[in-house]
C-alpha cells in the first residue's frame, strides 16, 4: 500500500522482478491498524486486486496455488493479507492458498501488534489451506550464528564465503540494525525449495497440492514449522556422506527452524523432506531410518514421512533439505500470542482504534480469541496422546 | 481412451492389455485404477494385467496406504491379473546381490525391467505351428489365474548380481532350479539368505498341522507357478521339484498348476537364467501390513477430509477394506 516503500523497490536492483501493472498503492499504510488494512483498505481496493489476480491467473495453464506473504503483526500485511485470504477462497476455490506468515517476535516494536496478529490468526485458521508460520527472532539468529561460523575462520577454506543464503547481494541501502536482508534471504530460499520440484526435474517430483494433501491431516492443522539446511556452503564438492548425513540431522535441531520451536521433543503429525541435489533414495532412506527413533510420531501416523527428489541444487549449493513439519511445538507461539493479547485486551488498551473502523465490532475480538482457543486444544488433546501406548483397532472381520 | 482406441486398431491380434502403475501416489493409482475400469467396461473380452509398484514401507507418500488399499480393491474387481514388485524388495536386491552403494530410482528402475524381460521375451512355444510363443500374455493368465480371487502374482529372478560378480561364477540348472524352488517355498524375496529350514512335509505322510503354524517355518502355499528357463543346455533341466502337491493347495492337481517356459537363448548377461512367477502367499504379509496401517489411520479419520472434498465418501472406503480383508482371508486359508 505505502507509496513510498513500493516506489523504493522499484529503484533497487529487483525493481525488474516485479511487473508494475501488478501493483496498487495507496498514499499511507494502515497505520499499524489490523482493522484498517481489511476493512477499510479491502473494501476499497476488492475490485482492483481481483481484477489483476483474474488477468495473471488467466496466463497460467494450470494453477496450483498461490502463495500469500505477509507480517503478522502491522496492519496492511495481517489486514490487507488475510482479506485477500478470503477473496482468493471466493474466487478461486479450487486453487490452494499458502500462506507464509511472518509472526512478530517478543522484541518487536509494534505496540498492537498481538491485536493484529490475534485477528490474523482467525482468518488464517479459516480461509487458509496451509500456513508457514516464521518469525524474525530465529531468522535473526540463524543470520548471527552463520556470521559467527563464516568469521570465526574456525573452518578456514573451506566454507565459502559468499553463498546463497548467506549473501546479502539483493541490499537495498546501507545496514539497517538487523540485516533484514540476509533474513529474507532465507525465506526466499524457503520458497525456491517449496516450488523447485514445479521448476525443474528430479527423480521424485511433488507438486505443491502433494504438500497440502499429506502434511495436513485435518483441516484446521495446517500450520507447518520450516527449517533449511544447510546454511553455508563448503568448497569441497564432494560431499562425504557423513556430511549430508549431518545435513538430515541439522534439519530437526531447533537452531535451524525457523521459528521458535523444538520438533525434536514435541509430537509430529507428520513430516516432509524436500531434498535437492545430488542425493539419491538410498541416501534418504537411510536418513530417515537413522533419525526416526529419535523422533516422536503420533500414534496413527508411525511412518508419516512424504520425501521429495530434485536434481537441482539451489545456485552455489551441491545440495540441500527443505524440511516441513506438522508438529505440536507451534502451540508454544500461539499460546504467547494469546497471552500478549490477553494482557493488552484486558485492559481495552488501544482497543477503540479498532472500534472506529466501520464495520468493526468488539466481537470479532472475542472470536478471534475462541477460534485460537480451538486451534491450542485440538493441539494440547493430541500431545495428551504423547505417551499413550498406540491404540489396538480391531479388523473387519469377513467370514470365509 | 481415443489414444488407445488407435493402437489397438493397429494390431492384426490383440493379446491384451499391460498397465504400469505405482500405487503410493495419486495419478498412477487413481488414474491408473480409472483407466483399468474403462479397458473393462470398452474391451470386456480382452486380458489386463497391472503391473503394480508397492511403495516402500515407511516414507514415500504420507498417505500411501490410503491410496493402495483404495487401488487393490478398484483393480481387483476390474482387473484379471495383478503384478507386484514391491520397491523394499527390489532396493535390497540392489543392496545386497548387485552391491550398489547409492541406489538410485534409475537402478531399482533396471532391476525391474530385468525382471518383467526374463517373463515376457520370447520361449518356445508348446505346438508346432509357430516356433515361439504367440501370446505369453495370454497363456501367463490362463496358467496363473485359475481363479478369480486369487489375482496376485509376484516375480522371483535369480541370478541376479553386478559385472564383477558374474565374471567369477558358474551356473548349473540343478543349482538354480534348487534355489528357486527353495525360494519359493520359504517366501524369500532374493537369493541372498535364503532360510533353508521351511520343508514341505514327505509325500505319503499326514501334514504337520499344528507344527507348521511357527511363522518362520510357515511353507508358501502357491496357487500355480510359471518357471521360464533361459540358457544354455535348457533341455536338461530338470523342474520335478515344482511339482510336487505339497506345495500347492488342494483344489489344483499339479500338473494343472505347474507349468514351464523354456528357450536356448541366454538372456541379458546371463549365461543361464530362471525366472518364477508365482500365484501364492507370498503377497499376504505386505499386503496384510498395509490394510492395518491404512485401518488404523481411518480409524482416526486422520486425512479423509482430503479425499471427501474431491467426492469420496467413507462408504468407498469401507467397501475397499472389506474386499482385501476378503483376499487377505482367501489367500490364507490356501494351506493345508
Amino acid at each position: 500500500m505505502e507509496e513510498g516503500v513500493v516506489n523504493e523497490i522499484l529503484q533497487g536492483p529487483l525493481r525488474d522482478v516485479f511487473d508494475s501493472k501488478q501493483l496498487i498503492t495507496d498514499i499511507s499504510g494502515s497505520g499499524n491498524n489490523w482493522a484498517v488494512g481489511h476493512k477499510v483498505f479491502g473494501s476499497l481496493y476488492r475490485e482492483q486486486i481481483l481484477e489483476k489476480l483474474r488477468k495473471s491467473a488467466e496466463h497460467c495453464d494450470c494453477l496450483q496455488c498461490f502463495f500469500v506473504i505477509h507480517s503478522m503483526g502491522g496492519g496492511t500485511g495481517s489486514g490487507l493479507g488475510t482479506f485477500l485470504l478470503k477473496v482468493l477462497e471466493d474466487e478461486f476455490p479450487e486453487v490452494y492458498r499458502f500462506v507464509t506468515a511472518v509472526y512478530p517476535s517478543s522484541e518487536d516494536d509494534v505496540i498492537t501488534s498481538p491485536y493484529n496478529s490475534m485477528l490474523a490468526m482467525k482468518e488464517l485458521n479459516e480461509h487458509a489451506d496451509c500456513v508457514l508460520p516464521i518469525d524474525n527472532q530465529s531468522l535473526f539468529d540463524i543470520i548471527s550464528k552463520i556470521d559467527l561460523v563464516v568469521n570465526s575462520g574456525k573452518l578456514g577454506t573451506t566454507v565459502k564465503p559468499k553463498s546463497l543464503v548467506t549473501s546479502n547481494m539483493g541490499a537495498v541501502t546501507k545496514r539497517h540494525k538487523k540485516p533484514f536482508d540476509a533474513m529474507n534471504n532465507i525465506v526466499a530460499n524457503l520458497l525456491l525449495s517449496l516450488t523447485s520440484s514445479a521448476r525443474f526435474e528430479g527423480s521424485l517430483n511433488m507438486d505443491l497440492n502433494e504438500i497440502s494433501m499429506n502434511l495436513v491431516p485435518f483441516p484446521q492443522l495446517h500450520y507447518l514449522v520450516s527449517s533449511l539446511t544447510p546454511l553455508y556452503t563448503l568448497a569441497d564438492v564432494n560431499i562425504p556422506p557423513r556430511r549430508l548425513d549431518q545435513m538430515f540431522s541439522d534439519a530437526f535441531s531447533k537452531d535451524h527452524q525457523l521459528m521458535q520451536a523444538d520438533p525434536r521433543h514435541s509430537l509430529y503429525l507428520a513430516c516432509a523432506l524436500i531434498v535437492r541435489g545430488d542425493v539419491q533414495i538410498s541416501d534418504l532412506r537411510r536418513n530417515i531410518e537413522r533419525l526416526k527413533p529419535a523422533l516422536q510420531f503420533v500414534s496413527w501416523n508411525q511412518e508419516g514421512w512424504k520425501t521429495s527428489l530434485c536434481s537441482v541444487p539451489p545456485v552455489g549449493h551441491s545440495h540441500s533439505l527443505l524440511a516441513l513439519a506438522n508438529n505440536t511445538c507451534v502451540k508454544p507461539t500461539f499460546m504467547e500470542l494469546r497471552e500478549r493479547f490477553m494482557r493488552l485486551y484486558k485492559k481495552k488498551a488501544h482497543l477503540h482504534h479498532y472500534l472506529q473502523v466501520d464495520g468493526m465490532e468488539e466481537s470479532a475480538f472475542a472470536e478471534a480469541v475462541s477460534s485460537l482457543s480451538a486451534l491450542i486444544q485440538e493441539y494440547n488433546e493430541l500431545d495428551a496422546t504423547k505417551s499413550m501406548p498406540v491404540p489396538d483397532v480391531p479388523r473387519l472381520s469377513v467370514a470365509m | 481412451m481415443n489414444l488407445i482406441q488407435k493402437e489397438v486398431e493397429k494390431c492384426d491380434s490383440l493379446s491384451g492389455f499391460f498397465i504400469i502403475m505405482s500405487m503410493a501416489g495419486g495419478t498412477g493409482s487413481g488414474l491408473g485404477a480409472f483407466i483399468t475400469q474403462k479397458l473393462q467396461d470398452q474391451y470386456s473380452s480382452s486380458l489386463k494385467m497391472n503391473q503394480i509398484i508397492w511403495p516402500y514401507g515407511t516414507g514415500e507418500v504420507i498417505v500411501q496406504n490410503y491410496n493402495s488399499i483404495l487401488t487393490l480393491s478398484h483393480l481387483y474387481r476390474s482387473s484379471d491379473a495383478l503384478l507386484i514388485h514391491e520397491n523394499d524388495a527390489v532396493h535390497k536386491i540392489c543392496a545386497k546381490q548387485m552391491n550398489i552403494k547409492q541406489i538410485s530410482f534409475r537402478d531399482l528402475n533396471q532391476v525391474l525391467a530385468h525382471q518383467l524381460g526374463s517373463v515376457f521375451q520370447p520361449t518356445y512355444s508348446e505346438d508346432g505351428s509357430f516356433p515361439y510363443r504367440r501370446d505369453p500374455l495370454g497363456d501367463l493368465m490362463e496358467h496363473l489365474v485359475p481363479h478369480p480371487e486369487f489375482k496376485m502374482l509376484g516375480v522371483r529372478n535369480i541370478p541376479q548380481m553386478s559385472e564383477n560378480s558374474l565374471a567369477y561364477s558358474t551356473f548349473t540348472w540343478a543349482g538354480l532350479l534348487k534355489h528357486l524352488r527353495q525360494m519359493l517355498i520359504s517366501g524369500a524375496k532374493m537369493e541372498e539368505g535364503i532360510n533353508w529350514q521351511v520343508r514341505p512335509p514327505l509325500s505319503g505322510l499326514p501334514p504337520l498341522g499344528k507344527m507348521s503354524v511357527h511363522k518362520d517355518l510357515h511353507l508358501n502355499t502357491s496357487v500355480a507357478n510359471l518357471v521360464i528357463l533361459r540358457g544354455k543346455d535348457v533341455q536338461s533341466a530338470d523342474v520335478e521339484g515344482f511339482k510336487d502337491p505339497a506345495l500347492y493347495t488342494s483344489w489344483l492337481e499339479p500338473v494343472h498348476a505347474f507349468s514351464m517356459w523354456k528357450t536356448q537363448r541366454a538372456f541379458d548377461k546371463y549365461e543361464k537364467s530362471a525366472a518364477l512367477v508365482s500365484n501364492s502367499q507370498l503377497l499376504v504379509k505386505p499386503l496384510d501390513m498395509i490394510v492395518g496401517k491404512a485401518w488404523n489411520m481411518f480409524a482416526s479419520k486422520a486425512y479423509i477430509h482430503q479425499y471427501t472434498r474431491f467426492g469420496m465418501e467413507e462408504e468407498d472406503f469401507l467397501d475397499s477394506f472389506t474386499l482385501l480383508e476378503q483376499v487377505v482371508a482367501s489367500y490364507g486359508s490356501l494351506g493345508p
